[in-house]
């Protein structure tokens, strides 16, 4: 234990003791509940399984070499291109969004925030089944469309990539908007101004200042909505309609269908360690952890 | 004077995302409102106008019996992760030991990894340790996804913190108890508070961890709903989440409210003071 300013013998008992009392509780709780279970799922992806979902304790790489089945890889593939797309979306909506909100009085992006996330308070799944409403064959959107002439025949828009795309979208724009919100708003005008006086032209100046100091904002904007995307299953459950299906999806299968915990376990630790290397990158490009809380 | 007509036009540019992201916010809320008062149970196609939803929903013990529940595990899950994660971060910031890193870095795994990912680690926790699934592994499930928050928030203030003023409690003669109580915790109330808030709407919704963690007997609001959801929504869900859509925009008008008046007697009583002067 380092000493603090007041050591004296009685006092170090006591420095022991306010120790044990503050940080005891978080540590405690962080080892059982979060390292523990990290480490269990880690073995638990080389053991074998053995008939009827029992665990048998033999070490194999199997649960591994399974991922490079077509059938899986197809799965991957398809999780990475739904997550990408969402992604895209996400900062092309997102990033104007937060700088019409950065321009904004501080009262009135305020109400635009919350105006933003209410639906997230309500419950997005309920909200995200409108969609089921909105997109289907009879639906509302092709009745208008068909109504003012755009398309002749309805469009089959529910159970593709494009509902599941919307679902996602709807589900994490809220969330991505906040970080690039906070960094435009730091942005220092001085610089956007002293780049157009110097004679750049406003698209210039977009990409050469306002948005490499806003990166930051944007990277966290990434990782907020590709992390979850990649493991919500809900939505392809909801709006897939059963024909696409991500890492999330097959996850959750591996527990509740098919019971095959360490193939489960170690499509888990992919997913993780994936995520981990995005985390690393993004703290290396001078990222701070706390902007994705 | 060219800046000023590229202003103008990025914002038109501007107004047209917004409106468009509106829109695409709003589109499904407004089919949700409408359709809680559809006459139809399968919920697909208009077919009239009824509130027989409403009072359905009223008279259905089971889903308040539910929605019990998950105000109890969000209120108790958010009394944990608010304490130990409050307590953490003063010691942190305070004490040096061995390990403390690991458990600092650790903190954030809930936040960055996928839900499933925790979800999963905890089922096989539970399981290797013999531990019955229930009420209380899903509290201790949303616990561990929410201390993260708490821990970071309550950080976020103590960096702003002067340690001087903590020192000058204890030179006047304060013990450890009554500084924490009367000196820290006043100034890091903020954080504790909002901490507390972002945890309890984030358990009030949340579906992977829980349902990993739930045994067959004990469901909250939200896994039923998603059960509810994935045979088909009725209009008794979405007049549940009308309501809930009401009572929020009822606490952001009032919000509001409060704030323009505070607003207005900052001002008179700034005004007064310049009058005085």
């Amino acid at each position: 234990m380092k000493p603090t300013p007041h050591t004296s013998e009685k006092k170090s008992l006591k420095d022991r003791l306010s120790a044990i009392v503050l940080c005891g509780p978080m540590t405690a709780w962080s080892l059982l509940f979060i390292v523990v279970p990290i480490v269990i799922l880690a073995v638990m992806s080389f053991m074998t399984k053995g008939a009827l979902g029992v665990i048998v304790p033999k070490f194999t790489l199997a649960n591994y070499k399974a991922l490079g089945d077509k059938v899986y890889l197809n799965v991957i593939v398809q999780s990475l291109i739904i997550a990408g797309w969402t992604t895209g979306l996400t900062i092309l909506l997102g990033y104007p969004f937060a700088t019409a909100m950065a321009r904004m009085r501080a009262r009135t992006s305020g109400v635009m925030m919350v105006l933003l996330m209410i639906p997230m308070w309500v419950s997005g799944l309920v909200i995200i089944y409108s969609f089921v409403i909105l997109l289907n064959h009879s639906g509302i959107i092709n009745t208008f469309l068909m109504h003012i002439g755009l398309i002749k025949s309805p469009k089959s828009m529910l159970y593709t990539n494009f509902s599941v795309i919307c679902g996602m979208l709807y589900m994490f724009l809220p969330f991505a908007v906040l970080p690039m919100y906070s960094s435009i708003e730091k942005l220092d005008h001085n610089l956007v101004e002293a780049s157009q006086d110097l004679g750049a032209s406003p698209v210039r100046t977009f990409f050469k200042v306002t948005l490499p100091l806003t990166s930051p904002g944007i990277f966290a904007a990434v990782i907020l909505t590709f992390i979850p995307c990649v493991g919500y299953y809900m939505v392809t459950d909801m709006l897939g309609g059963g024909t696409s299906m991500l890492i999330g999806n097959l996850i959750d299968r591996q527990f509740t269908i098919a019971r095959n915990w360490p193939f489960g376990a170690a499509l888990s630790m992919v997913l993780a360690i994936v995520i981990f290397a995005m985390v690393g990158i993004y703290t290396k490009l001078g990222g701070n952890l706390d902007d994705l809380g | 004077m060219k800046q000023r007509e590229n202003r103008r036009a990025s914002d038109v540019f501007l107004k047209i995302v917004v409106a468009v992201v509106m829109i695409f916010v709003y589109a499904p809320v407004a089919v949700m409102v409408v359709y809680s008062f559809n006459n139809s149970r399968a919920n697909m196609i208009w077919l009239g106008f009824t509130t027989q939803y409403y009072k359905q929903l009223f008279q259905d013990q089971y889903l308040w019996s539910i929605f019990g529940t998950t105000l109890i595990i969000a209120a108790v899950a958010t009394a944990i992760g608010t304490v130990v994660g409050t307590l953490g971060a003063v010691g942190f910031r305070k004490h040096q030991f061995f390990g403390k890193e690991l458990i600092h870095y650790s903190m954030y795994f809930p936040i960055v990894i996928p839900e499933i990912v925790l979800g999963v680690a905890l089922l096989l926790f539970f399981d290797r340790m013999g531990i019955a699934l229930g009420m209380p592994t899903i509290i201790i499930g949303n616990a561990t996804l929410i201390l993260p928050y708490v821990y970071i928030t309550v950080n976020a203030r103590l960096v702003g913190m002067d340690p001087s003023i903590e020192e000058a409690s204890y030179d006047l003669g304060a013990d450890r108890g009554y500084t924490f109580f009367h000196v820290i915790l006043p100034a890091i109330m903020p954080g504790v508070l909002s901490g507390a808030f972002m945890s309890f709407s984030l358990v009030l919704d949340e579906l992977i961890v829980t349902s990993f963690l739930a045994s067959a007997r004990i469901t909250t609001l939200p896994i039923k709903v998603y059960s509810m959801v994935k045979k088909g929504v009725t209009p008794e869900i979405n007049a549940l989440s009308t309501i809930i859509l009401f009572v929020c925009l009822g606490c952001v008008a009032a919000w509001l409210i409060v704030g323009g008046i505070k607003q207005k007697r900052e001002r008179e009583a700034r005004e007064r003071a310049l009058n005085v002067d």
